[in-house]
This record gives C-alpha cells, sequence and structure tokens, in this order.
C-alpha cells in the first residue's frame, strides 16, 4: 500500500503565512520515512494531515489513490508527542487501551505492558509506560500506517531504544508503513529506512525567508 | 589543586513523599518518590541530571524552588551558598540569584504578552530585546501570547527570562526539546558563558549529547534517588569509566551508541523493592544487594552500588 500526499498546502487562517507548501511525499507499506526539519517547518502539522486530523487548503492525502476514510477506523493512526494529554484522564488504563480495538496478551507481553498497569489510572505511570498504551491502542489489525510525531522525545534513552526496537519488529512482522518525525538525527538513522528533510520538500520557506527562525508566527507547535 | 570553588546548591538526604489515597484503600498514606538524594553544585559549573523518566528529575527541581504540591512531605536538607533555602528565602532570591527554566511551557502565562513575562519585576525592555535577539525571537514576537508561538519559540521565551540577569543559580529543567541543534547549542553556550562568570548550573535533562558537551559532571537518576555522580569525561569515555550497572547501561542505549536497551522497567513508587533499587534488572545481582545502599566515593566521583569498581 501507499499513503501519498499530493501537493499539500496548509496555513492555520485564511490569510496568513502558509505552513507548508506544495507538499508531495510518499510512505510505502514496510518503509519507515524518516521527517526531520528544525521546529516551526510544519512537521506536526503535515502529521495530523496525513493522519486525517486535519484537511490540507489545498491538495488531498490519499490511501492507494483513494482519499482517507472519514467515518470507522482509519488506517492511518497517530501516535503523540506527549503521552500524558493523548488519554483521558478520568479513563481507567484498560478502557483507554481498549478505545479502538483489544490488543491480546501477547501484544501487551511483547509490548512491555504489565497487567497490574490495567487498572490504573494515567496519572499512576510514567510517560514511558503511558506512550507504550498510546501505541499498542493504534496497533489494531486495521492500521496500515503510524505516523510518529516525536514519540520518545520526552523519555529516557533506555525506555526509547524499546519502544523502537519493539516498533520496528511490528512494523516489519506486519509490513506496516511509519513515518517518523524527529528532531535527533542518530536516532532517525538508527530506526528509518529513509529520511526526508521537509526543509528541502517545503516551498514556502525557501524564498520567503532566509532566516529558519523567522516564519515562525502562528505555525504548528502551538503551546498546549 | 586550586582554591576550592564554592558550593552554591548543596543538598543532602532529600526525602520527598506525597501524602496520597492509594488504589482501594480509604486512608491517606505516604508514597515515598525521592529517597535520600544527595547531590551539590558549585560556582561555575554545570551539572546534568540524566536519568529515567519519573526517576524524580523535576520533583528536585521543585523541592529546590518550594513549588511542591501542598501534599508533600520534604525532608533532608537544601542549602544555598551555605544557608538553608526556606520558602521565603527561596521567594527573595527567585528572578534574580536564582532563575527556574520549567519544563512545560504551560508555566507561562497566557494572557500576558511574552515581552513582559520576560522582563518581570527587575528587568527592562533594552535587555529583554538584547536576550530575544540572541535568541532569534524578532520584534513582532514581544507582543504575542504564549498560544501564539511555537513550541521551540516558546522554550526561547522561557530560557530568556531566566538569562536576563545574571543569576547566582540556573535551575533548568529539560531546557532544550523542541529547539533544533543549533538552537539548543546556542542555549548551552549561554549557559556556559554564565558558569564561566561563576553561575552554578543544575540542568535536567535527557538530551545527553548536549549534556556532554557543557556539562563538568553528569548526576544519574533511577527510581527516585541518584545512582552515579562522575564528571562528564567518564561519561564520554564509556561503559567502562562508569561505575553503576544503571549508567552503563544508559550509555548504550544512546542511539549514537549501542541503541541496545536493556529489560525491565523502574520499579513504582508505591511498590519499591527493599535494597538496592536496580537490583531486578542488574546482571551482577546477588544477596548483598538487598541491604541498604549508601552512597560512596569511589575514582573521584559517587555510586550507590556495592559491587562498583
Amino acid at each position: 500500500m501507499q499513503l501519498k500526499a499530493e501537493n499539500i498546502s496548509f496555513r492555520y487562517t485564511d490569510d496568513g503565512p502558509f505552513v507548508l507548501k506544495d507538499i508531495t511525499l510518499e510512505v510505502n507499506s514496510g518503509e519507515r520515512v524518516g521527517i526531520v526539519a528544525p521546529s516551526g517547518y510544519g512537521k506536526s502539522t503535515l502529521a495530523k494531515i496525513l493522519s486525517g486530523y486535519r484537511l490540507p487548503e489545498e491538495g488531498k492525502v490519499l490511501l492507494d489513490g483513494k482519499p482517507l476514510p472519514m467515518t470507522g477506523y482509519c488506517p492511518v493512526q497517530m501516535v503523540y508527542q506527549h503521552p500524558e494529554q493523548a488519554v483521558n484522564p478520568r479513563h481507567r488504563m484498560d478502557k483507554i487501551l481498549n478505545e479502538a480495538w483489544q490488543p491480546d496478551d501477547e501484544l501487551l507481553r511483547k509490548m512491555g505492558i504489565e497487567k497490574s498497569w490495567l487498572t490504573r489510572w494515567p496519572s499512576e505511570l510514567s510517560g514511558g509506560e503511558l506512550q507504550r498504551f498510546c501505541i499498542a491502542r493504534v496497533l489494531g489489525p486495521e492500521t496500515k500506517f503510524l505516523i510518529c510525531d516525536e514519540i520518545t522525545t520526552m523519555l529516557d534513552v533506555i525506555t526509547q531504544a524499546q519502544i523502537w526496537h519493539l516498533l520496528m519488529e511490528i512494523s516489519e512482522e506486519r509490513n506496516l508503513g511509519m513515518m517518523i518525525i524527529t528532531h535527533n538525527m542518530s536516532l532517525a538513522k538508527r530506526v528509518c529506512t529513509r529520511i526526508v528533510d521537509l526543509t528541502k520538500l517545503n516551498n514556502v520557506h525557501s524564498h520567503t525567508h532566509t532566516h529558519i527562525h523567522d516564519h515562525e508566527h502562528g505555525d504548528e507547535d502551538h503551546v498546549h | 589543586m586550586s582554591e576550592e570553588k564554592k558550593t552554591v546548591l548543596n543538598v543532602e538526604d532529600l526525602t520527598v513523599a506525597f501524602n496520597m489515597y492509594q488504589k482501594g484503600a480509604f486512608k491517606k498514606t505516604d508514597l515515598e518518590v525521592i529517597h535520600k538524594l544527595s547531590i551539590d553544585v558549585k560556582e561555575g559549573e554545570i551539572v546534568a541530571v540524566v536519568g529515567s523518566s519519573g526517576s524524580g528529575k523535576s520533583l528536585l527541581a521543585h523541592s529546590i524552588l518550594h513549588i511542591l504540591p501542598k501534599n508533600a512531605k520534604v525532608g533532608g536538607k537544601i542549602e544555598y551558598c551555605g544557608k538553608e533555602l526556606d520558602d521565603k528565602y527561596v521567594k527573595e532570591l527567585l528572578g534574580r540569584d536564582i532563575a527556574f527554566i520549567p519544563q512545560s511551557v504551560d508555566y507561562l502565562d497566557p494572557l500576558m504578552h511574552v515581552d513582559k513575562q520576560v522582563i518581570g519585576v527587575y528587568g527592562n525592555k533594552e535587555r529583554q530585546r538584547e536576550v530575544f535577539d540572541r535568541y532569534h525571537l524578532d520584534e513582532r514576537v514581544d507582543t504575542l501570547y504564549p498560544f501564539q508561538l511555537s513550541g521551540g519559540m516558546a522554550r526561547r521565551v522561557l530560557i530568556s527570562s531566566a538569562v536576563m540577569e545574571e543569576p547566582k543559580l540556573i535551575i533548568a529543567d529539560e531546557p532544550t526539546p523542541g529547539l533544533n541543534v543549533e538552537m539548543a547549542m546556542e542555549t548551552l553556550n549561554n549557559f556556559r558563558e554564565l558558569a564561566d562568570k561563576g553561575t552554578a548550573v543544575l540542568m535536567i535533562t535527557h538530551d545527553i549529547d548536549l549534556a556532554f558537551e557543557v556539562a563538568d559532571r553528569i548526576a544519574v537518576f533511577y527510581a527516585g534517588t541518584v545512582v552515579e555522580i562522575a564528571s562528564t569525561l567518564d561519561f564520554i569515555m564509556g561503559r567502562g569509566f562508569l561505575r553503576h550497572p544503571y549508567s552503563a547501561a544508559f550509555v548504550d542505549a544512546l542511539p549514537q551508541k549501542k541503541f541496545k536497551p536493556i529489560e525491565g522497567t523502574q520499579p513504582y513508587a508505591g511498590n519499591l523493592p527493599s535494597g538496592c533499587l536496580f537490583a531486578d534488572r542488574c546482571p551482577y545481582r546477588d544477596d548483598e544487594c538487598a541491604g541498604e545502599i549508601p552512597m560512596r566515593d569511589l575514582r573521584g566521583g559517587k555510586v550507590r552500588c556495592v559491587h562498583a569498581t
């Protein structure tokens, strides 16, 4: 399968500056594509568009030539940077885990999720433990592409290595396609099969701004 | 040895517990999250704090600044330049002698232009512009509200507010995520400059590469305590020079090194083993590890392990 962004342009307000302009990018099943760019270049915006959380102003997101489904289980799933903000604080972990599908014991064992965690509240788990739930939650059988937006940035290096080894194994086993957003070049080199520099793809900055920090008015990573 | 450097921050046997409801119980009990933690930062020195997520790194910063939640019980000693740093004293010093860079950008006031926040009580407009220029925040940024900033910009605003004056102590809790490498380096160079003028910096970070670049010493946290403090050089030299098996595992897991994780997870604060906190993941564990493990001096550093050599 192929997930394709075709001439995507996006801005947050009708007359604001473009955050993404004419982006074309493909991710094939089995590929792990790294997206690197400095902060403010629209990486997270691109992630949200590719997983269907935002609609582009121009251009299309195509899954094997067809638009993403607007109802039902989306085959393109996203994992966020801050797991504590991606779970409902008033749900216990078992409810969070089973939101979209019922992961089996085998997957939980592989993900390093302990049975005793299932009855806890999100605030009783560390970031690394929570992130395991957020990943297991989106690995339903219908998931074909996984968009990872800085998913281990807030985690310690041992947990980071654990999670990536696991994800690489799962992506190979299930022939998942992955888009991996990261600042960490050494990590990208370790986990990606291909690395794309968004600054080279994105036509919004190259001729209007010479300095990389100048365009950030109203861009993607809003303070949460 | 030349002149003895003055100790700016001294933390001894710090213990933090939260009085809270445990699962299923109707009575509040104490959940100890930091156990007998000792660390010091000298004048002109950058000490980096690294370690597993949820090991109490931010809690250390919050204990020093007295901004822990109300149900926290704090034991042990925290001193600033030899004087006990109590609630009142820290309020006097904060913003001038002590600067804090919080981990979350939520610490900005959502209803105030960022230039006013950075100027604060003691700063002035001129200095604020100078600092913003250094961090590539142009004049348009001055009158933005925090929600209009990108993650990286908000981070730079937080850093700016800490370097407005020349503080004697900077406590930085993850100052660099969201910044590109150049900007992160610029921040750390700024810390280094301040340190070379005598500022003591306690920097909590996940970015070990950056810690390697500027820190003088590195403290490794695990499950609420310090397992090793050693010179940055020992960490750069690699696992053979480190003292604690967790530090070695930490270095092995770096993507730029072996990218090889050890199994298991850090124990939960409510369910800690009696002896060494790392024992269940440690390849060298034996009966001795079940007893009390004190911090001891070893090869110019400190380690909390009975087997370290």
